[in-house]
């Protein structure tokens, strides 16, 4: 373990050539650890996935760097600054069902609202937050829907306009929490396409995930989670039977023998959890 | 000047401007509780204010004090964060929560007028149901003017109110829509939240004295959600509960001279009335729910079916 005299430089900066740096999280929702002891180190420029079993506190995670929960113990460092001195690098996207969809709002004012922190205390969006929250529409697809109520859009749609409202921030890192949940095959590809843009754009991406059939086409970089941290670090590296089982427990279905061998992770190993794939998780 | 007092002497029109106030106050407010489906809290809340009134004469001696709003704001911001602790324990629902903490409130406060302040002029059912007929004999000099009380409070509540909802709308509208993109972006949603709150509760004492709590309560919940089915934009839905707040004194006072009945309880139907109408005729109401049910071939986003361009 380094003491931070040795880790934090001369400019203040604590470990910055990490994108994400995460250190001794913990958190507990009444009185049951939901993170425990959790070190995460992800480098800049890599599409990274964090994944784990339901309950496995992905989102809190996610949620505890942009400080909507305050943590037990332990610090996050965004390219080496605490998160709230990095606030307008940081894009965030909730999962979808987590907001209210009747909210009387069109879409264009939802990814509108991904200027607020730029625009900052009482003052309201001009021509310009309009004008910049439309090009974002058009990088989804979704230029024709902004004038639509948001509950008149499909799954798909409403979470593309999630990604515009965090493309329009114009961010370093992004961190997405299931954007892939309950989305149809059009938009799974849209996004995958969206992400790989943003990783060609020197971006960084850290999504909650939990398809492991796809973790390896669709990611770069790997953080397996279980209230611990199993294991990080690129892809084929750590996705092996063994970090799968221990995050998964036993129960694990492995399809592919394969997957037993580090560095084989282009075959495709399909690791499936039975029950996991009948229920997907919600958390 | 003499035309203004002449104006505002009759009892009628303090009425009714009272009414309107209260309910413009209560509706701007009323919006934000509706949309985070927290509007029962109106309720909890209107009625612990008055433990925050009865500890302030407790501790002054007298009704007479500004400290009354502070005190009820404070027994206000109580109540919530109490319903928030017991939610946060797991244990408890938020509506049972509500249901526990404000009728203990109000019994402590209930208790404590019985027994120290019995000969004061705090009972409680002007606190349930207010007298906003005799609004108008309660007046104080403002200028050249002679002008009821609660028509200077509610201007005052009325135009902080508005202030805050227009200055604000934009961290109000996130930090309702997705508290948790408000938070990252640093708009501080929870605190915005007890800002919300405690104007509810200063709004509330406000509109006791000449409305009391239920119409209070009418105010706030009401039109908004008749609003909420006429319109799917938030600034719409903001002015349309101020106009049908507005409509609902004119209306019920009207009513109730015509048909000598309590006139709080007629604004507080007129509202209902309204609710009503939006209920049948609004764009989200039953009538166009089950035509477009109906008529199949012409739903208004019938392309939607197809997804948009990748």
């Amino acid at each position: 373990m380094t003491t931070m005299a040795q880790v934090t430089n001369a400019t203040g900066m604590h470990e910055p050539s990490y994108a994400l740096h995460v250190e001794d999280l913990t958190a507990s929702y009444s009185g049951s650890a939901v993170l425990w002891d959790v070190d995460l180190n992800v480098p800049p420029g890599v599409l990274a996935a964090i994944v784990g079993p339901n309950g496995a506190g992905k989102s809190t995670l996610l949620k505890c760097v942009i400080g909507a929960v305050r943590p037990a113990a332990g610090h996050v460092y965004v390219f080496g600054r605490p998160y709230r001195r990095q606030r307008h690098r940081v894009a965030y996207v909730p999962q979808r069902t987590s907001v209210d969809w009747d909210f009387p709002t069109t879409a264009l004012d939802v990814v509108t609202m991904g200027l607020y922190g730029r625009l900052g205390w009482l003052r309201q969006p001009r021509r310009r937050e309009t004008d910049e929250a439309l090009e974002a529409l058009a990088m989804v697809g979704m230029d024709a829907y902004g004038e639509r109520q948001i509950s008149q859009l499909s799954g798909g749609q409403q979470q593309r306009v999630f990604l515009a409202r965090a493309l329009v921030q114009d961010a370093d890192l992004y961190l997405m929490d299931e954007p892939f949940a309950g989305v149809d095959a059009t938009t799974e590809r849209a996004i995958v396409e969206l992400l790989k843009d943003l990783r060609g754009r020197g971006k960084t991406v850290v999504a909650v995930h939990h398809d492991l059939q796809t973790v390896s086409t669709y990611f770069d970089w790997l953080a397996l989670l279980n209230v611990r941290l199993i294991a990080q670090g690129p892809v084929r590296e750590v996705y092996t039977a063994e970090h799968l089982r221990a995050a998964y427990g036993p129960r694990v279905v492995l399809l592919n023998a394969g997957a037993e061998q580090p560095g084989s992770a282009a075959a495709a190993p399909a690791a499936v959890d039975a029950g996991e794939r009948r229920a997907p998780p919600l958390d | 000047m003499n035309v203004l007092q002449a104006w505002l002497d009759q009892p009628g029109v303090t009425i009714v401007l009272v009414g309107t106030l209260v309910g413009v106050a209560a509706s701007l407010l009323g919006t934000f509780l509706v949309l985070r489906r927290e509007s029962m809290l109106s309720d909890a809340i209107s009625h612990s204010v008055l433990l925050g009134i009865v500890v302030v004469y407790l501790l002054t001696g007298t009704l007479d004090t500004p400290l009354h709003v502070v005190g009820a704001a404070l027994a206000g911001l109580a109540t919530v964060w109490l319903t928030d602790v017991l939610v946060r324990s797991r244990r408890v629902k938020s509506d049972a929560a509500i249901g526990l903490v404000f009728p203990a409130l109000f019994a402590v406060a209930v208790l404590l007028i019985n027994l120290y302040a019995r000969d004061v002029h705090l009972d409680t059912d002007a606190v349930l149901l207010g007298e906003i007929a005799f609004a108008w004999l309660d007046v104080v000099r403002v200028g050249a003017l002679e002008v009821a009380r609660s028509l200077v409070t509610m201007l005052v509540v009325t135009l902080v109110n508005l202030a805050f909802v227009v200055l604000l709308y934009k961290e109000l509208k996130l930090a309702t829509f997705d508290p948790q993109l408000a938070a990252a972006l640093g708009l501080r949603p929870a605190l915005l939240g007890y800002a919300l709150l405690g104007l509810v509760s200063v709004s509330a004492v406000g509109a006791f004295d000449a409305v009391g709590a239920i119409l209070f309560v009418a105010f706030v919940i009401v039109p908004p959600t008749a609003a909420y089915l006429l319109t799917d934009r938030l600034w719409r839905m903001l002015t349309l509960g101020c106009l049908i707040a507005v409509g609902s004194s004119l209306g019920g006072y009207a009513f109730a001279r015509a048909y000598d009945v309590s006139i709080g309880g007629a604004m507080a139907s007129a509202t209902g009335v309204f609710l009503l109408l939006a209920l049948l005729l609004g764009k989200h109401g039953v009538l166009a729910r089950a035509w477009r049910r109906r008529s199949p071939t012409a739903p208004p986003f019938a392309e939607l079916g197809a997804e948009g361009r990748p």
